[in-house]
């Protein structure tokens, strides 16, 4: 069932990403000051937003599992962790792209830029922290305390364009500012965009889960054999 | 200008681009390995299911 609804999730992601290419590459103008390059915001923000709302789903099952101790909330928020990491790393990397092109600089340790980077560094640590305890309860209640400890950065990276002085640019959103700083027709779009890298990322942790799932499988097997032995 | 800001626009969907789908693979690459680990765990729990305890043997 859950490999169904993820392979009708990426069916229905590569159907709107088609839609969506076409619209930001040969309907949209380019912009008056950036030129083409700014078609890169497309990719760049939905995937740090993406990155971000799994960092707080992540948060609310790390929280569920301290309270009730039910692995499967750990599991989930493993994986929902691990796909953010990812986005969160395309949101970095596109950015140093878009960067170099627009600041003639690859990175500037500015606020918003080094929280981001930090909160990538923290749940990397969560990943590769995950891979060296063996011992399931532990590992469980460590990186629920990670988790909760990484959304502090997150929170940060969030409001720091809004508190600190930085070579980021302000929010753009209408839903941040009220509008009046990005074409209507270009935020229909960004949030088109957004929807087809949620759904991406929502399979991606679906099939993630399978594999935790599995695991689990595993040691519980594993753990029955040798107490049969 | 503009030519070099397409060059980077598509670095930049580029990478974007390889890195979901370095992912991809590597979850692909999981997905195998824990299926291979779990059909031998299930073989091994079959067979000390299947085999007499120490204990039966030493009586």
């Amino acid at each position: 069932m859950r490999e169904k609804i993820a392979g009708g999730l990426i069916i229905a992601a590569a159907l709107l990403l088609s839609y969506n290419f076409y619209h930001i590459f040969k309907v949209l103008p380019d912009d008056a000051l950036q030129g083409p390059i700014y078609r890169i915001l497309f990719i760049h923000v939905p995937a740090a937003i993406t990155g971000m709302i799994g960092y707080f789903v992540a948060l609310g099952l790390s929280i569920s599992y301290l309270m009730t101790r039910n692995f499967r909330y750990d599991s989930l928020a493993a994986s929902v962790v691990e796909v953010s990491v990812i986005f969160s790393l395309v949101n970095i990397v596109t950015g140093s792209i878009w960067a170099r092109v627009i600041w003639g600089i690859w990175w500037t340790w500015d606020a918003r830029l080094t929280s981001a980077l930090v909160c990538v560094l923290i749940f990397a640590a969560y990943v590769m922290m995950r891979r060296a305890i063996d011992e399931p309860t532990q590992r469980a209640r460590l990186s629920a305390a990670l988790c909760i400890f990484g959304c502090v950065d997150v929170v940060i990276v969030w409001k720091s364009i809004d508190w600190f002085r930085t070579q980021h640019p302000s929010p753009v959103l209408s839903i941040r500012t009220g509008g009046g700083h990005m074409d209507p027709a270009m935020e229909h779009m960004f949030y088109w965009m957004l929807l087809a890298i949620l759904m991406i990322a929502s399979a991606l942790v679906l099939i993630r889960t399978r594999q935790e799932t599995m695991a689990r499988e595993i040691d519980s097997l594993r753990r029955f054999a040798n107490a049969a032995a | 200008m503009d030519a070099r800001n397409l060059t980077f626009l598509f670095y930049g969907f580029l990478a974007a681009w390889l890195i979901v789908l370095l992912y991809v693979l590597s979850l692909a690459r999981r997905n195998a390995r824990l299926k291979k680990e779990l059909e031998n765990v299930k073989n091994l729990v079959a067979q000390s299911e299947s085999a007499p305890r120490l204990e039966d043997r030493v009586r």
